[in-house]
């Protein structure tokens, strides 16, 4: 029976983590960041456009 | 089939990876880029006009990001450089934490995010000012300049020096004198600060093989060419006041501050001996640090209490 192959090290897992955690804070930041822009870019006069 | 998983483990490793989220960060070059943001948000408070608060950090956000991406370009680039220098060894390409293809990705990746969320969202002038900027920064300076020329640090410079030029236009939409004030004197300061760096320094510069003025024309020619850009500092701190960006609170710093700046190089040029002159340029990098800070935060305190600026002759 062959040994599960264990490509990275517990040290390494817990870097790839934390880089992930890393990564999806920084989409959520660029989520807001579009969103908020967004609605400032176009103001308050949005709903008042001709449709 | 020990021998084996070792192998499995040893290749993946070696496909990189491995970094920490902190050694991405200093991929970034934190210290320079907080240089970046501050000239930025200077320029962001003396352009005339107005931008709104949330466009305006996103600006400084977007100009911060860029000035890093281009730090992680050039550190891809020169990692065998940095490799051999003291002062850049533990960066995170040459220490192994993180592989070359993997800096360039993220710097390539940074570099067309920071540009085109700038122009998307704020200003497609400053944006493509941004996008200049770090073709000019990683092309001109990293790739076409630094090992060539021991000019390298006076035409690169203008590199360090749109971070404020960009966030005026990001108000304004345009590139006006008083942007140009504030370019040149990051532009005008660079040579004497980097080269009283390179003074002490210069074993670091030379063992890399990069081409610095110290190496290449010698000690007393560098002195010589700091007492003439530091010469040259006075006229251009006098800029933002003809453009109209400042007024007399900077006007009398600038005179005081200058005036050391000067003092300082004149100490560097007649410095004697080795020892007094990297005791002299130590404390003139020191204050040239100081001098541009302090330049830019009083640009920042009269706008911000609303100071007036003088007329403006240009």
């Amino acid at each position: 029976m062959a040994e599960p192959v264990q490509p990275f090290s517990p040290e390494d897992m817990a870097r790839r983590r934390k880089r992930s955690i890393v990564l999806a804070i920084v989409l959520a930041a660029l989520m807001v960041i579009f969103f908020v822009s967004t609605l400032v870019r176009l103001g308050g006069s949005v709903g008042e456009r001709a449709l | 089939m020990t021998t084996g998983t070792a192998h499995t483990a040893r290749s993946l490793t070696a496909s990189g990876g491995q970094g920490t989220a902190g050694d991405y960060i200093a991929l970034l070059k934190p210290r320079v880029m907080s240089l970046v943001v501050f000239t930025a948000v200077v320029g962001l408070f003396a352009a005339p006009g107005h931008i709104h608060p949330w466009l305006g950090f996103v600006t400084i956000l977007c100009i911060a990001l860029g000035g890093g991406a281009s730090g992680a370009l050039n550190m891809w680039y020169d990692a065998d450089i940095d490799a051999v220098m003291k002062r850049t060894a533990k960066r995170p390409i040459p220490s192994g934490a993180v592989e070359p293809g993997e800096a360039l990705g993220y710097g390539l990746a940074l570099s067309a995010a920071s540009v085109l969320m700038l122009g998307l969202l704020v200003s497609v002038p400053a944006a493509l000012l941004l996008a200049f900027t770090i073709f000019f920064y990683v092309v001109v300076y990293t790739m076409g300049l630094k090992r060539r020329t021991a000019q390298n640090i006076v035409i690169g410079g203008a590199a360090g020096a749109f971070p404020p030029m960009i966030a005026w236009c990001a108000v304004t939409g345009t590139i006006d004198a008083g942007a140009i004030a504030l370019f040149l004197l990051i532009f005008m300061w660079t040579p004497p600060h980097f080269w009283a760096l390179a003074l002490f320094r210069e074993g670091d510069y030379e063992k890399a093989g990069v081409p610095m003025l110290p190496n290449v024309a010698g000690r007393a020619e560098t002195k010589k060419q700091i007492l003439i850009y530091s010469l040259l500092l006075l006229p251009t701190a006098a800029l933002p006041l003809a453009t109209g960006t400042a007024g007399y609170l900077y006007a009398a710093g600038a005179v005081i501050l200058t005036a050391k700046f000067l003092r300082d190089a004149v100490t560097v040029y007649r410095a004697a001996t080795r020892e007094a002159e990297d005791k002299a340029c130590k404390t003139l990098f020191g204050f040239s640090i100081l001098w541009l800070f302090a330049l830019f935060a009083l640009i920042l305190v009269e706008k911000l209490t609303g100071l007036p600026a003088f007329g403006g002759l240009l």
